[in-house]
């Protein structure tokens, strides 16, 4: 008997459960209140669907923390009882062998019984299946029971005057409340994780080695000197806010200032269909098409050099992944960002400013030049700065086209590799989670996340000032 | 006259006018047949008129008489509205404006403009006033350029409130300020004609007051036309007064004559408040 409750869909019949009674709970409420209403003098508070749906809410919020709960714990209680029952020679088991033997009988138990297997295994499944068999029947139990009172409670509060609607309300307040704190917990959850490994690896690797160290090498030597890092992805960072700032900051004026009306309206969106391409798409735009023309580029430049007579050595690296390949494609990504914010802020620029420049008797590049961008600047630096914590965060061009080897070299056409990078090289394959190699991505994470958060601290900031000035 | 006691009255006003019959002798603008039309829309319907020199003259009418429209027509700010279209002639110096050739970053050089909300530029007192003389190249080096800027904002009565915070931004003076600011600006690039668009419906009573004295300053010197909703400051301001109803104009004349005596039933309606 236990045995097969042990074998029951647990999950299937949770939802089932809290589908059935919320419902009933509904109608019970509802069909109650509306007696009310007939037998009642003068008005109701609140409509009938509204004790329905408070008897329902009494009854699914306790309802539903059980069935959260049994999802949580119940395979650790069944494991734990177990493990205590278990005879003596499991003892010389390490704890993850153990576990994975635990993993195996909660398979068994899972396709029902197992020919074939030896009889401990199979008294073990067995006395498994009944244990939880015992979760699975005491969860039920309690299920139902808090079900039943909830709907009796709930029921026998409701009155004429009973604010039903009220509390309906303040319960979808709490839903929503919860939903956002979910968003934030699990934020809060990330950077406690980022710290607290970050933390074990620094107990291994001094902060300061790993801050200022030069030689970084952690898949085969165990050296984390972390700098050829910060100094690829600032090169390419560099090299792609080179491209996208002119380039973003021109068009956003032409749109705002001088395309009409009808050419902004489709140059805009095209703008913006470059934010929608995936990151891998300009990825492999990068490898396959820019990264080989720099390559051909560098090498001209080389020869070009060589037959002057500048040098006798090539000057330029050349190599088939470089720094310069991944930046300018990571500028032209990074483009909409730039123009799509900076349009919004120069056309917050009151209208009032330009005709003042305009009656002056300043032309149209004038009153651009020294009334609206001036005007527009801290917005123009926001976006730019939001554009910058963009590029550094950004992985896959990078992991495409900038090459993979740690170092500090001036050259763009040379391969830098960047601190997405090798966080994506260091937790892919064969991880141990103890391994100073992992843990070193963490450190890697939390100094990324620490710098996107300041520029997007300092430009939020900076928006929200000039925000406030034109308002 | 004396200017110090705060507004001038009517009577005053018109007692030490030179006799308005030699202005129109000499207009410093002509305006002949103005035709405005948004897209399909007329705004301005045959208008012809003359500004006369070294005098205020008032436009005056409901809202959305095109009298606004009509003083942007002056220095060509129509030109910066997208689909709107002047037709006919407006003379100055025996120069129509409305000429393909005639260059309107020149014309507004000479025509200077204040607006209804004042509106400094995000820069210092001193850059803001410096910003037109700079364009133009109007000074010869610092010590000019200070020199200009020092006499607008007297000329504008403004000098002895900002003379210690030239620097500061011109964001930060009070309204009244700021519009004496605009007009000090519109002064330096040495205009002849000063165009204001209800320069004092955004202030208060007394910067208003203050407004109108510095009007009533820049006179001897500027042909200025001022676009206004208040009736009394028409007659507090201007020799000249124009009423405008539904984009015509309706009747011209002395200020004096106007609010006594207009001859038009539709003004009479207007200025005794019957509609508008």
């Amino acid at each position: 008997m236990l045995q097969q409750l042990g074998q029951l869909p647990m999950g299937w019949l949770l939802i089932a459960l809290i589908a059935v009674f919320g419902s009933a709970a509904f109608f019970l409420g509802r069909t109650r209140a509306e007696r009310l209403l007939e037998t009642s003098i003068g008005r109701m508070h609140s409509r009938p669907n509204y004790h329905g749906y408070y008897v329902a809410m009494c009854t699914v919020v306790p309802v539903l923390l059980i069935a959260v709960a049994y999802a949580i714990f119940a395979d650790d209680l069944t494991r734990s009882q177990l493990t205590r029952e278990l005879p003596s020679s499991f003892d010389r088991l390490s704890a993850p062998e153990l576990q994975s033997y635990l993993d195996s009988v909660r398979m068994a138990a899972g396709t029902a019984a197992s020919s074939g297997a030896d009889r401990v295994f199979q008294a073990i499944t067995n006395r498994y299946l009944e244990l939880r068999g015992f979760v699975n029947a005491a969860t039920l139990v309690l299920l139902g029971a808090l079900a039943a009172i909830g709907i009796f409670w709930s029921q026998s509060r409701l009155r004429p005057d009973f604010r039903a609607r009220a509390l309906v309300e303040n319960g979808m307040q709490l839903v929503l409340f919860l939903c956002a704190g979910v968003a934030i917990a699990t934020t809060a959850g990330i950077v406690f994780s980022l710290l607290y490994e970050s933390l074990l690896f620094f107990q291994k690797v001094s902060a300061w080695d790993f801050l200022t160290g030069t030689r970084w090498n952690a898949q085969t030597n165990a050296e984390f000197g972390a700098l050829p890092l910060f100094f690829g992805t600032f090169m390419i960072a560099l090299i792609a806010m080179l491209v996208a700032a002119p380039i973003g900051l021109f068009s956003a004026i032409f749109l705002s200032e001088y395309a009409s009306p009808k050419a902004r309206g489709w140059i805009k969106p095209v703008l913006e269909i470059l934010a929608g391409i995936p990151t891998v798409v300009y990825g492999f735009f990068a490898l396959l098409v820019v990264a080989p023309a720099v390559r051909q580029l560098a090498i001209w430049i080389n020869e070009l050099i060589i037959q002057v007579g500048l040098s006798s050595e090539p000057v330029l690296a050349a190599q088939p992944t470089s720094a310069l390949a991944a930046g300018l494609v990571m500028g032209i990504m990074v483009i909409p960002f730039v123009s799509s914010l900076s349009d919004d802020v120069i056309n917050a620029v009151p209208q009032t400013l330009r005709d003042a420049a305009y009656a002056l008797g300043a032309t149209k590049s004038e009153t651009v030049k020294q009334v609206v961008v001036p005007a527009a600047l801290p917005g123009i630096i926001a976006a730019l700065l939001l554009a910058v914590s963009r590029a550094i965060g950004e992985t896959m061009i990078v992991v495409m086209a900038a090459g993979k080897s740690a170092r500090i070299s001036m050259d763009p056409t040379s391969d830098l590799t960047t601190i997405t990078v090798q966080i994506v090289s260091l937790m892919t394959g064969e991880t141990g989670f103890d391994d100073p190699k992992t843990l070193s991505a963490f450190a890697l994470g939390l100094v990324l996340f620490a710098v996107t958060l300041a520029f997007n601290v300092v430009a939020l900031r900076v928006v929200k000032k000039y925000r406030e000035k034109y308002d | 006259m004396d200017t110090s006691q705060g507004m001038s009255p009517v009577v005053d006003n018109n007692l030490t006018l030179p006799p308005i019959a030699d202005a129109a002798a000499a207009p410093r603008i002509d305006c002949r047949n103005i035709k405005v039309f948004y897209g399909e829309t007329q705004a301005i319907h045959d208008v012809s008129m003359s500004f006369p020199d070294r005098a205020v003259t008032a436009l005056i009418g409901p809202s959305g008489c095109g009298k606004s429209t009509f003083l942007r027509c002056l220095n060509r700010m129509n030109d910066t509205i997208e689909n709107c279209r002047v037709e006919g002639q407006i003379l100055m110096d025996g120069e129509n404006i409305n000429d393909a050739d005639v260059d309107p970053v020149l014309l507004r050089s000479r025509v200077g403009m204040v607006f209804q909300k004042p509106n400094p530029f995000p820069k210092s007192i001193y850059d803001n006033i410096a910003y037109g003389p700079r364009i133009h190249g109007l000074a010869n080096g610092r010590e000019d350029l200070d020199a200009i800027v020092e006499k607008s904002l007297r000329r504008a009565g403004l000098w002895d409130e900002v003379k210690d915070r030239l620097m500061a931004p011109g964001t930060g003076l009070s309204g009244g300020q700021q519009q004496r600011l605009c007009i000090a600006r519109a002064i330096a690039v040495q205009p002849e004609v000063i165009l204001m668009d209800e320069p004092c419906s955004a202030l208060d009573p007394i910067a208003t007051a203050r407004i109108e004295e510095l009007i009533d300053e820049l006179r001897n010197r500027y042909c200025i036309v001022i676009v206004t909703h208040s009736m009394q400051q028409a007659a507090r301001v201007s020799q000249r007064t124009a009423f405008f109803h539904l984009g015509n104009l309706v009747e011209l004349g002395d200020t004096s004559q106007i609010f006594t005596n207009p001859r038009e039933k539709r003004t009479e309606d207007y200025i005794t408040g019957r509609f508008g």
